[in-house]
């Protein structure tokens, strides 16, 4: 768009007046309307990140009666039904409901700060992609406190999940939710990626770019490159089931093993996806709290990049026991093997980050810590499953189970965790109490690994994954209660977690604009950020902006002070190109996400869904992108 | 050798082999045990280490040695090759035990289990039909000798496990997948369902019984035969009453006029240990129990309840237990 002469820019405007003048453009308008047209990256991103968590108390939850049940022999706490919807429950809303949704809620959030610009690229995508889900996880919650919660599994493999052998709508409504947390995760991934390409401060190059943002970068490809596979898997099966194709159906020339495929050529990449944010937020604590810059900074990114292209290389370590080809599971074996190689490195450069550093010890380092210790303990039993002939005897039971846990709470949680201790300060812009924080972060510690730990025994002595119940006479008991006895600590180190969020919210001290002292643009602004993030762009000319400018950050000046505007920049050099018009709040996307809903949901009961369902999509993405002239323009 | 996790050994254990494939199998996990156990210590040392050593001058922010960062980087690089050295070094442990775990035997003696929900039929070929029979959740195999199993599925997938003898397989509808083990000793292993197969998935347990090939041979012998007369008036009374009562349209019992295929084989019933895929022991009352209320054992299983005065129960049951 063409500059206007006597067009208003921030360069004009001294220290007051801009921020004013700016927080009116930017800030999302008031009363309840207003909220639901958001399309600021923080309003949406605090919003997903509350959702996320809310479906991960409710996933433990989950977790919680199952341990109950599993507690001692032959117990009936639950039904058989029951628990084989709870346990399909609780993977279903771990995977697809609380962990990439955070990875992404935080990224969605941070990103945009991290590199120094206003908004997320496309910022109605991005709330449209919080609705969607949104109404994904209710509608599944909603299932099944309606008893149609889906039983077969977080992995739904064929032909137990097929119309022959579970002929309820319960396999329907997982199948359809996965399609709506494709909708939001692949929207999200899109968004990064440009917000990262194209929206970086001036002379933030592809060297300087904070090591969280390239650990979202990386996952953002990650999910594009994967989520497409289980879009065909969860597909194809809505398909079987509603309108009796025969994709999954050995009897007519389709194969079961199709699904299994697809489905983990999607979950393999899709442990990285949860795990490799996680990275990011352990580099970015770290550095903050052993005062130092992690050492090796290529080498972390060649690790974050060489574990995204191996993540697709090692699908088949899931299939070693359905009978494939041996000389080519033994492949798979060496290529998911070679995957600790890059984990690796990275462990050796925060290592020698903290061997060299003057570490403080906070809250968000102490998980980091935790961190360490327990997924370089799930990564090397990860090289034990990768194993032909150790997979074919802990395949399924719950040393894997173990084992997962161990990477994914290991390698994702506690970094979370971590990060919620480092960031609250930002979002909220009150600090955490240290006191709760440290009960907080030895209870989860103690309590994941008495819960977790004794879980490897018991899949070695036999116990596989998936029971609803055993009998006293396998000598699975003593461990079983333990585990749960764990499982309980664990959870309440959680509660602790929450509490410390609600007594912080009101009671916790003020943060300020850089409470940690950290080198990265997020705390260049103050806490919680302004509607407009930066009052001026940011100049970046260091890998560590606010640690070798620690006076006051060089800025580029010349964007409008009258109307949203984003500065765009090279890919490489992120030298400036264009100013460029970031979208006005708009209630469309919400509409939209109600429509496509309505579809979705509604082709569950009757195919003529996709017929009518398809008017209200079109009148409200219509109404999404109808051009509206800027007054500017008309004037 | 002698571990301290066989001691918590079980039933059901990878930890205690009694055949030479899990015996393998162990070999190779202690070995990535051990390397695991000495990687993780070493970390945490060196995690600990760094942690505690010199400096408690903390909050003055970096001061960038470079120099060490060089000679960090060399050390990472050094770990990053050795990492890789010790991954390479452990597939190639891997593929060895996976040849001999998987290595085949042409002269094994061959059975052919099928998966249903929630029980195994088990069927023994041979060339002539006479030499061919059909049991179910029980299987019995020679010692010393190999046995290969041709695993198929009736309706969803399942996983043949037991960890006493050998690592687990698929058996997934449309697919014919094989596994081939060989027994050390005598005795019971328990195995259990381990890929997840719908509601009743916990109670899809299996006993292999390893016996001499002197023994196995009688027993083979035995099972071959059509199942026993009823001796008394209440046995034929039961018989009748199986034929009657519906019974025999889903279950087979050779040498009668049932001749069901959808349940298990019930032509020598009264000699299987347990009943209901190893839920619960075969004994009257339990057999009465399963009879009258399969759902109540099982919630889910595809045995309907049928109507029984109690007199037909105890006649059906006094039936059931002379087929041995």
């Amino acid at each position: 768009m063409a500059a206007e002469p006597n067009e208003l820019r921030d360069d004009v405007l001294n220290g007051l007046q801009l921020s004013t003048q700016l927080e009116r453009v930017w800030r999302t308008p008031s009363g309840l309307v207003g909220a639901l047209m958001s399309v600021d990256h923080k309003v949406v991103g605090r919003r997903y990140i509350l959702t996320a968590f809310a479906f991960l108390l409710l996933g433990g939850i989950l977790a919680i009666l199952m341990r109950v049940q599993l507690a001692g022999p032959e117990k009936t706490f639950l039904s058989a039904d029951k628990y084989n919807q709870v346990f399909t429950m609780h993977g279903s809303t771990m995977m697809f409901l609380f962990a990439v949704p955070v990875m992404e809620a935080f990224a969605v959030y941070l990103v945009p700060l991290m590199v120094g610009t206003r908004n997320i690229a496309f910022p109605r995508l991005n709330a449209f992609s919080y609705w969607m889900f949104l109404f994904g996880g209710c509608f599944l919650w909603i299932s099944f406190l309606f008893n149609v919660g889906p039983d077969v599994g977080w992995f739904s493999y064929v032909p137990l999940s097929s119309l022959q052998f579970t002929p309820t709508k319960r396999a329907d409504v997982w199948a359809q939710m996965i399609t709506f947390t494709e909708v939001a995760a692949l929207a999200v991934a899109v968004e990064i990626v440009v917000t990262v390409f194209k929206l970086r401060a001036p002379g933030m190059t592809l060297d300087r770019i904070p090591l969280f943002v390239w650990a979202m970068l990386v996952t953002a490809f990650l999910v594009m490159f994967a989520m497409p596979s289980i879009m065909v898997a969860s597909t194809s099966l809505i398909l079987d089931r509603l309108v009796n194709t025969r994709f999954y159906d050995s009897s007519s020339g389709g194969h079961p093993l199709l699904w299994q495929h697809l489905f983990w050529f999607f979950g393999h990449p899709e442990v990285y996806i949860i795990f490799i944010p996680g990275t990011g937020m352990v580099s970015a604590i770290l550095a903050t709290f052993a005062r130092r810059p992690v050492i090796g900074y290529p080498v972390v990114i060649l690790s974050l990049i060489a574990t995204g292209f191996l993540s697709f290389g090692l699908w088949v370590h899931h299939m070693f026991v359905t009978g494939l080809p041996q000389l080519g599971a033994a492949l798979f074996t060496a290529s998911s093997m070679l995957i600790a190689v890059p984990s690796g490195l990275q462990i050796f450069c925060w290592l020698a980050t903290l061997w060299d550093g003057r570490p403080v010890y906070r809250t968000p380092l102490l998980f980091v810590i935790g961190f360490i210790v327990i997924f370089v303990l799930g990564g090397l039993s990860g090289v034990m499953v990768a194993s032909v002939p150790i997979d074919t005897q802990v395949h399924d039971t719950y040393f894997v189970v173990a084992h997962f846990h161990y990477v994914l709470i290991g390698g994702a949680v506690f970094p979370l965790v971590g990060a919620v201790y480092y960031w609250f300060p930002k979002i909220a812009g009150r600090m955490l109490s240290e006191r709760l924080g440290r009960w907080n972060f030895w209870l989860a510690f103690i309590g994941f690994n008495v819960a977790f730990f004794p879980m490897h025994i018991l899949g070695l002595i036999g116990m596989p994954r998936r029971v609803y119940t055993y009998t006293a006479d396998m000598d699975w008991a003593h461990l079983n209660l333990v585990s749960s006895g764990g499982a309980l600590i664990f959870a309440f180190s959680f509660a602790l977690l929450l509490a410390n969020v609600v007594y912080s919210l009101r009671k916790g001290a003020l943060a300020g604009d850089n409470p940690w002292d950290a080198s990265t643009l997020e705390w260049a602004t103050s806490s919680p950020p302004p509607p407009q993030n930066f009052d001026r762009i940011p100049v970046v000319k260091h890998r560590d902006p606010l640690w070798a400018d620690s006076e006051s950050l060089p800025v580029v000046a010349g964007l409008s002070a009258e109307r949203r505007e984003v500065l765009l920049t090279s890919l490489a050099e992120a030298e400036p190109q264009i100013r460029e018009a970031s979208p006005e709040p708009s209630i469309w996307p919400l509409l939209a996400a109600i429509a496509t809903t309505i579809f979705f949901i509604g082709s569950i009961f009757t195919p003529w869904a996709v017929l009518w369902g398809t008017p209200p999509m079109a009148v409200t993405l219509i109404g999404w992108f109808w051009p509206t002239g800027s007054k500017e323009d008309e004037e | 050798m002698t571990w301290p996790l066989a001691a918590c050994a079980g039933r059901q254990s990878a930890l205690d082999p009694q055949g030479l494939q899990s015996d393998q199998i162990r070999h190779t996990l202690f070995i990535f045990l051990i390397v695991a156990a000495i990687v993780w210590t070493a970390v945490v040392i060196v995690l600990g280490v760094g942690l505690l050593r010199r400096k408690r001058t903390a909050d003055q922010p970096l001061d960038l040695h470079q120099s060490f960062e060089q000679r960090s980087g060399r050390v990472i690089l050094a770990l990053g090759i050795a990492t890789t050295v010790t991954v390479l070094g452990l597939s190639l442990v891997s593929y060895a035990g996976q040849r001999t775990v998987f290595a085949k035997d042409e002269k094994a003696h061959t059975l052919k289990i099928i998966g249903h929900q929630w029980w195994w039929e088990v069927r023994y070929e041979a060339d002539s039909p006479h030499q061919s029979f059909v049991t179910a959740n029980e299987i019995r195999i020679p010692t010393g000798q190999p046995v290969k199993v041709e695993l198929e599925s009736a309706d969803v997938i399942h996983s043949f496990w037991v960890p006493s003898l050998t690592g687990k397989m698929d058996l997934i509808p449309g697919q014919k997948n094989e596994l081939q083990f060989t027994a050390k000793n005598a005795g019971v292993y328990r195995g259990q369902c381990a890929e997840f197969c719908g509601i009743q998935h916990a109670h899809m347990a299996l006993a292999v019984i390893a016996m001499s090939p002197d023994e196995f041979g009688r027993w083979r012998d035995h099972e071959n035969q059509s199942a026993n007369s009823p001796a008394d008036q209440l046995g034929k009374q039961g018989e009748a009453l199986f034929r009657a009562r519906g019974c025999a349209l889903c279950h087979n019992i050779s040498g009668t006029l049932a001749g069901g295929q959808l349940g298990p084989d019930l032509t020598h019933i009264g000699s299987r240990a347990t009943i209901a895929a190893g839920t619960l022991p075969n004994t009257p009352a339990t057999l009465g129990a399963w009879i009258a209320d399969p759902q109540h054992i099982k919630p889910g299983n595809l045995m309907p309840k049928m109507p029984l005065q109690s007199d037909e129960l105890i006649a059906i049951i006094h039936y059931l237990e002379q087929l041995k």
